[in-house]
């Protein structure tokens, strides 16, 4: 079986899985990590949104070889020890989460996308197809939209965040 | 925080330690309906009598029922650090009930909210009828009972520092965790908790705090599980390490209730990488492996031979011919002005975002699972009788849900994960896949409607409404619960469980004359389940549309007739509220339009203003959505706002694209691609939500917000298009290939 390392959260991990087994799987199952969830398989739902590189993905549908030498960065890595992700935070500030199943899938692609503008339009919010069955798509706009204004300010006019 | 542990939940020794600190168990007063004949004969002709919600809804029932084990309900833990851990007999589903109680325990402890843990409880057969998550009724139900067990423990917390000082416990006061004395000296509900324990029960005697007094409850609090939930740390069943416990699914039959004749390729399915076992069972065939990556390859790769289902040759058109043939025709003649409609509403998935799930670790003489069960106790009941187990052989341990809307009144993935565990002799780590879940996890069953409304003079004379629907499945408890309670109201009778429940939760909330409603169940072998609001949602809906043709053909205005014809000052000010802060009766740009919907239950009422943009009739978008709720008292308004909003986005769902189609025994839908449950891009950009004061007793707001809803998004869209919607979802095409069978 092959071989791959890959480093996960800031830590190198080591695995042996068939070259196509869905990197979820692998996070899930092998490595314990959680917090992506399943939710079709299928990268519909979108529950499992984590980033490669620092770019949104959907492990469910990415094989772990494509893993291999790389970043991988789930829900569990975003914040820096007890020092939330300024979207984390936008999320506790408007109380997003209701059953909080699709929310570390949220809250990833919300990263992914503060990192491609930093003002994100309506539209733009609108292009998460991330599917929340609690219905609280109003609440995650709104949390969108205050991380913005908070990295905004953090990161002063012109400068971009890098993380 | 809530999630059990394995590790807790295994180890009973931690309970030995416990019974030296404080723990509170409190008797709760019994609870009496009274029913005056006052209560039941209309005030004045021009009123129509009330209906039987109006007199005892399903949530008194609920209590009602309950009220034989209210004392036992709360358990509650004063721990040598000073937190307080209360084990909770409900399930958390994502409607923040676990908050609410945390709320009021900190309420009656003086104690900072962050001191609380609330903890879902195990099965707890003792509770009889009184574990069950539904009816909008976990604040009604607990309300009392939560205060009168912290209040309780406060008050033997106070006592134990009396005794300590020698002070009356009159003169000391609790705060931020502490005893007080009038001297200044404290101390803290850690350091008290042993002595507390001690005390003997009958000298202490305790109220919960007036309401007036209230600092927390009331206002509006985050959820306490938030920051679990936004850092990936929330353990939802299947992120429990049981060990040993493998990933396992099910291949199933190609329709529902289809059942396994034979496997064609078991040997080559069992060589596939990472299989380590195959079992036959009721449902399926199932497959446990290393992963679930490689357990679904192997589920999909199993040829097998099947039998035949239970409704193998119907498919919607069918369904919906039975549904008509057995709708009851309304009996007033249209003599004077009417309005007459009928409608259907199609199955819909419940989906919540975590699929049925459970772990399951049976032995020759025990077993131990974990799920999301609203019923646990049903659960334990069911799974003993599966295993030829005696019931108290089986734990039964309440994981948080990722989600429910109804689905998890059902031990289904629990019943399943134990019977795969039995057959392997291994833990079992079952998880459907999103496709069965849509295609043979439960359903809101589809249902047809016929109402006629007459009037004359401004006035409506009478309202009917006959629904016809296939058979919910209520056989979780809450069926048991109502009759016991409802049969015996004089306006009820004797009536099936589905009938009682309809009586005792739909209710036409207007001054329309002579009001009558009636439910004929189709029965039909399909999996179906109550979903969020259960009835209301269609029933309440469609009344709300009836209202606004009804005000068209009268010549007024849908906020100003449902005005006049609305029977309390509550339920009007929830309308003004809404007609005022939304801009009722705005200009609007061609192909958009305002809608409006009220609706009344579980003591507690609601408004919904909407616009809509349906400039193009087949991708209609809500843009904005105005709700205003009076739930009685609200615990934690934050929570309720969010109940509001999960109600609006169900309602925008299931009224303009999300539903299932039949097709031969099977739902067509198997995942979000296909089932258009709505995602950003169909949800308002701007929703505004007001509650009401606190005005009374905390009323039901879990399934408030969705009828009203269906109504104010329903209507919008017949005024933006002049289209009047008759069958929901409104827009239904297969935009889709439907994945194999």
């Amino acid at each position: 079986m092959p071989r791959y390392t890959f480093s996960v959260n800031g830590r190198t991990v080591t695995v042996n899985a068939p070259a196509d087994l869905p990197l979820l799987w692998v996070l899930r199952d092998r490595l314990g990590v959680t917090g992506p969830k399943y939710g079709c398989g299928i990268d519909v739902c979108k529950a499992c949104t984590s980033h490669l590189d620092g770019k949104a993905i959907n492990p469910c549908v990415v094989p772990v070889s494509e893993a291999q030498g790389r970043e991988v960065t789930t829900i569990e890595g975003l914040a820096e020890g007890d020092r939330l992700h300024p979207v984390q935070e936008a999320w506790l500030e408007q109380d997003v989460a209701q059953c909080g199943y699709c929310q570390p899938g949220q809250i990833m692609a919300a990263v992914a996308l503060l990192r491609e503008t930093r003002n994100p339009t309506d539209a733009q919010i609108d292009a998460i197809e991330n599917v929340c069955r609690c219905g609280t798509y109003f609440r995650i706009r709104e949390a969108i939209k205050n991380a913005a204004a908070k990295m905004r300010a953090v990161d002063g006019p012109g400068l971009r965040k890098r993380s | 925080m809530s999630s059990p542990t394995p590790n807790s939940a295994r180890h009973e020794d931690g309970a030995v330690d416990r019974r030296r600190f404080l723990m509170v168990l409190v008797a709760a007063p019994t609870l009496t309906l009274a029913l005056s004949a006052e209560t039941i004969a209309p005030a004045d002709a021009s009123s129509s009598a009330p209906q039987p919600a109006d007199i005892v809804d399903a949530g008194d029932a609920l209590i009602l029922a309950g009220t034989p084990t209210a004392h036992l309900m709360m358990v509650l833990e004063v721990t040598e650090n000073g937190e307080v851990r209360a084990e909770l007999p409900r399930a958390e589903v994502g409607q923040g009930i676990t908050t609410a109680v945390a709320m009021l325990v900190a309420e009656e402890l003086d104690l900072p909210l962050r001191k609380v843990r609330v903890e879902l409880a195990a099965a707890r057969p003792e509770l009889v009828l009184n574990q069950l998550t539904g009816g909008s009724n976990s604040v009604r139900s607990l309300y009392d009972p939560v205060r009168k067990a912290a209040a309780a423990a406060r008050a033997r917390l106070v006592a134990a520092a009396g005794e300590l000082w020698d002070v009356p416990s009159v003169r000391l006061v609790t705060r931020g965790g502490m005893v007080v004395a009038p001297d200044g000296r404290k101390a803290t509900y850690g350091s008290l908790t042993t002595r507390a324990a001690k005390l003997p029960l009958s000298r202490i005697t305790a109220k919960p705090k007036p309401e007036a007094e209230h600092k927390l409850v009331g206002t509006a609090t985050s959820r306490v599980d938030a920051r679990a939930m936004v850092t990936g740390q929330m353990r939802y069943a299947l992120d429990l390490d049981v060990p040993g416990a493998k990933p396992t699914m099910v291949r199933r039959p190609p329709t529902i209730n289809g059942t396994v004749r034979s496997m064609k390729n078991e040997a080559a399915v069992r060589d596939m990488p990472g299989v380590i076992d195959l079992a036959v069972i009721p449902t399926g065939v199932a497959v446990m492996g290393e992963t679930f990556g490689q357990v679904r390859d192997a589920v999909e790769a199993l040829d097998v031979t099947w039998g035949a289902g239970t409704v193998d040759s119907l498919s919607d058109a069918g369904i919906r011919k039975r549904l008509r043939a057995a709708v009851l025709p309304p009996v007033v003649p249209r003599l004077t002005g009417y309005v007459e409609a009928e409608f259907d509403f199609a199955f819909v998935s419940h989906a919540p975002l975590e699929t049925n799930c459970a772990i399951a670790d049976v032995r020759k003489d025990r077993a131990e699972i974990w799920a999301g069960l609203k019923s646990p106790i049903l659960a334990q009941q069911e799974i003993a009788a599966a295993l030829g187990l005696p019931q108290r052989q089986v734990t039964v341990h309440v994981a948080q849900s990722g989600g429910s809307f109804g689905r998890k009144l059902f031990p289904d993935a629990a019943i399943e994960a134990a019977r795969i565990s039995k057959a392997m002799g291994r833990p079992v780590k079952l998880m459907w896949s999103r496709i069965d879940d849509m295609r043979h996890g439960r359903t809101r069953p589809a249902s047809h409607h016929k109402i006629r409304a007459t009037y004359a003079g401004g006035k409506v004379l009478t309202y009917e409404h006959r629904v016809a629907a296939v058979e919910t499945d209520f056989r979780h408890g809450v069926g048991e619960m109502l009759t016991a309670v409802a049969t015996r109201l004089p306006v009820v009778g004797n009536m099936s469980f589905a009938q009682v429940v309809f009586h005792l939760s739909v209710k036409v909330p207007y001054r329309f004359g002579v009001v009558t409603g009636l439910l004929k169940e189709v029965p039909l072998k399909m999996h179906t389940a109550s979903w969020r609001s259960v009835w209301s949602a269609n029933t309440r809906g469609a009344d709300e549309i009836v209202v606004d043709e009804l005000a068209k053909k009268m010549r007024k205005d849908p906020v100003a007739f449902r005005r006049e014809s609305l029977k309390t000052a509550r339920q009007r000010a929830v309308l003004d509220k809404v007609a005022e802060e939304g801009n009722w009766g705005r200009d609007m740009p061609e192909g958009f339009a305002q809608g409006v919907g009220f609706h009344d239950e579980y003591k507690s009422c609601t408004a919904c203003l909407v616009e809509i943009d349906a400039r193009n009739p087949r991708k209609p978008r809500v843009v904005k959505a105005v709700i205003a709720a009076d739930v009685g008292r609200p615990i934690n308004p934050r929570g309720v706002e969010a109940q509001l909003l999960g109600g609006l986005t169900d309602a925008i769902s299931t009224t303009l694209r999300a539903g299932l189609h039949i097709d031969r025994g099977l739902p067509l839908e198997g995942s979000y691609s296909q089932f258009h449950y709505a995602r950003q891009k169909d949800s308002p950009t701007d929703v505004q939500i007001f509650i009401m004061p606190a005005n009374g007793e905390p009323g039901g707001a879990g399934e408030l917000g969705l009828p009203a809803a269906v109504g104010a998004i329903a209507n919008a869209y017949a005024r933006a298009t002049g289209i009047r919607p008759r069958s929901f979802p409104i827009n239904f095409d297969v935009d889709f290939t439907p994945f194999p069978r």
